[in-house]
């Protein structure tokens, strides 16, 4: 019994570690992809290549003052920040890194929890996150903020819907909820939902860049017309929250692109090349981080790509195009599984 | 330690059930309301409803929730704070019906017990996504399928108010 609650333990330690330094690098990542699609340099004072900036940046998170606006309403101006961070840290729970990892005479499972609801709670924590920006953007008590909170919660709940319903179609091919399920569900290249669920895919990708706030949806925090939107009043640790939550979320975004669509961890024909099963599992580990990292840096490639849609656009495309073409992927793929296409 | 468990978040339930009522700024009567509905759905996850759970937490503790939120972040709170003014009949009656609800809550907990069939023992796949889906598909197909001609009506209904006040 004690093992198991060891095994867990050190696995949710590694995992925090790693989603930890993960996020702190993804900061560089994005400032040097920035300032190479900008034909820029980038940061490059602190350390070499400036790979010790995160640190810095993270130090100077912790030593700047500390503000609470005289008029914000303290209780939730305190309670937000960590709404925020918390849920787009807990979906990592439930997210499948790969199969099976045979080490020091043991097979770890990789992943922390595989529960029935897979998928579902990754949608009921992401709409727990809602109430971070929300709540920010109220308590902080200045328009600009509240505007931005206003809008970040009705960007997040519109895409919601489109983001749910574009994986249904997945779902009832796979006939399971469970994240692992739907990775040995996609053996082989051609079974990759990506081919079965092109619709689905595009609608899932464009709604997991309006949940994570980023570029062209960014208008929760659209610099020229909000100040810095619902995080306007923040400073020091409180502030930096925030950020790296979104940095968190773009991470899951990735990590369940991978699953749902690319065939998680696997990779055609790995398991026929007959190598050592370590070596296999450790590859396979890999493949999955080559993956989400292509999508990171599509997340980064599109910030610098598309310019920020105007709010009524935003709520049109939400609602009046994602929505139905998600419906009707639904129902396509009802009549391709009745007809025994897939 | 799942009995030690349930009991902490059987006091945040009540404790957070209580600060719906009893606080005065209407974003705390908010919050604590979602931290009660999201108290309600670890009670499933401790009664082995994962699936029950997780909808209780998109549903109401996510969607319904989050237009509360929208309507009371766009109101003048200021207003509300102060302490409201009853009239004189809120006045007169409010201990008699206080008393009464208190009386019916003792009497419904120390009161005569009435004898419930002892229900099935759950099989090992309870709570799951699958056997709640066989049996809303099954069992109670005729339920499913009526709520959801509900929810068509109640859509109607409100697209018709709304469209009512733009003309």
């Amino acid at each position: 019994m004690s093992g198991v609650w060891i095994e867990a333990g050190v696995k949710v330690a590694v995992l925090m570690g790693l989603l930890l330094t993960g996020a702190a690098y993804l900061t560089w990542v994005e400032r040097k992809v920035s300032g190479f699609i900008q034909a820029r340099i980038g940061p490059n004072r602190v350390g070499p290549l400036g790979l010790l900036q995160p640190l810095a940046d993270g130090l100077k998170g912790f030593f700047k003052e500390d503000i609470t606006p005289k008029y914000a309403y303290r209780p939730l101006f305190l309670l937000a920040p960590a709404l925020a961070f918390v849920p787009s840290l807990a979906v990592f729970a439930v997210i499948p890194f790969g199969d099976r990892l045979p080490i020091l005479g043991r097979v770890i499972s990789l992943r922390v929890a595989d529960p029935n609801i897979g998928i579902l709670f990754v949608f009921a924590l992401a709409s727990m996150q809602v109430y971070g920006v929300a709540f920010a953007g109220w308590s902080s008590n200045n328009k600009y903020a509240l505007m931005g909170g206003l809008r970040a919660s009705a960007q997040m709940i519109s895409y919601e819907l489109a983001m749910g319903f574009s994986v249904v179609g997945v779902l009832m091919i796979t006939g399971s909820l469970r994240l692992s399920e739907i990775v040995f569900h996609q053996q082989g290249l051609f079974h990759w939902n990506l081919f079965i669920q092109p619709i689905g895919f595009v609608i899932f990708l464009v709604a997991g860049f309006a949940e994570a706030n980023r570029l062209p949806f960014d208008l929760p925090e659209a610099e020229t017309e909000l100040v810095a939107g619902y995080h306007t009043e923040y400073s020091s640790m409180k502030f930096a929250m925030f950020p790296l939550s979104e940095y968190f979320h773009m991470m899951a975004i990735s990590a369940l692109t991978v699953i749902l669509f690319f065939g998680g961890w696997q990779v055609p024909g790995l398991r026929a090349a007959g190598l050592a099963p370590l070596a296999v599992s450790i590859l396979e580990l890999a493949a999955m981080g080559l993956k989400m990292g292509f999508f990171l840096f599509l997340f980064i490639w599109v910030r610098w790509t598309l310019p920020r849609f105007r709010y009524d656009h935003l709520m049109t495309m939400g609602w009046k195009i994602l929505l139905p073409l998600s419906l009707v992927n639904v129902f396509w793929s009802g009549i391709g599984i009745l007809m025994g296409w897939f | 330690m799942e009995n030690l468990f349930g009991l902490a978040i059987a006091f945040v339930a009540i404790f957070s059930g209580l600060m719906v009522v009893l606080h005065r700024n209407p974003m705390v009567n908010l919050v604590s309301l979602i931290i009660n509905l999201a108290s309600a759905a670890i009670f499933f996850l401790l009664l082995g409803g994962q699936f029950i759970a997780a909808i209780q937490v998109i549903v109401y503790a996510g969607a319904i929730m989050v237009l509360f939120v929208f309507v009371i972040m766009l109101l003048n709170l200021r207003r509300e704070l102060d302490p409201p003014k009853g009239g004189r009949i809120q006045k007169i009656l409010y201990l008699p019906a206080a008393l009464a609800l208190a009386a019916g809550l003792v009497y419904a907990a120390l009161g005569p017990r009435i004898a419930l069939p002892a229900p099935p023992p759950p099989g090992p796949d309870f709570g799951s996504v699958e056997r709640v889906g066989e049996l809303l598909f099954t069992d109670h197909l005729f339920a499913f399928e009526f709520v959801s001609l509900l929810l068509v009506v109640a859509m109607v209904g409100a697209v018709v108010l709304a469209k009512r006040r733009l003309d």
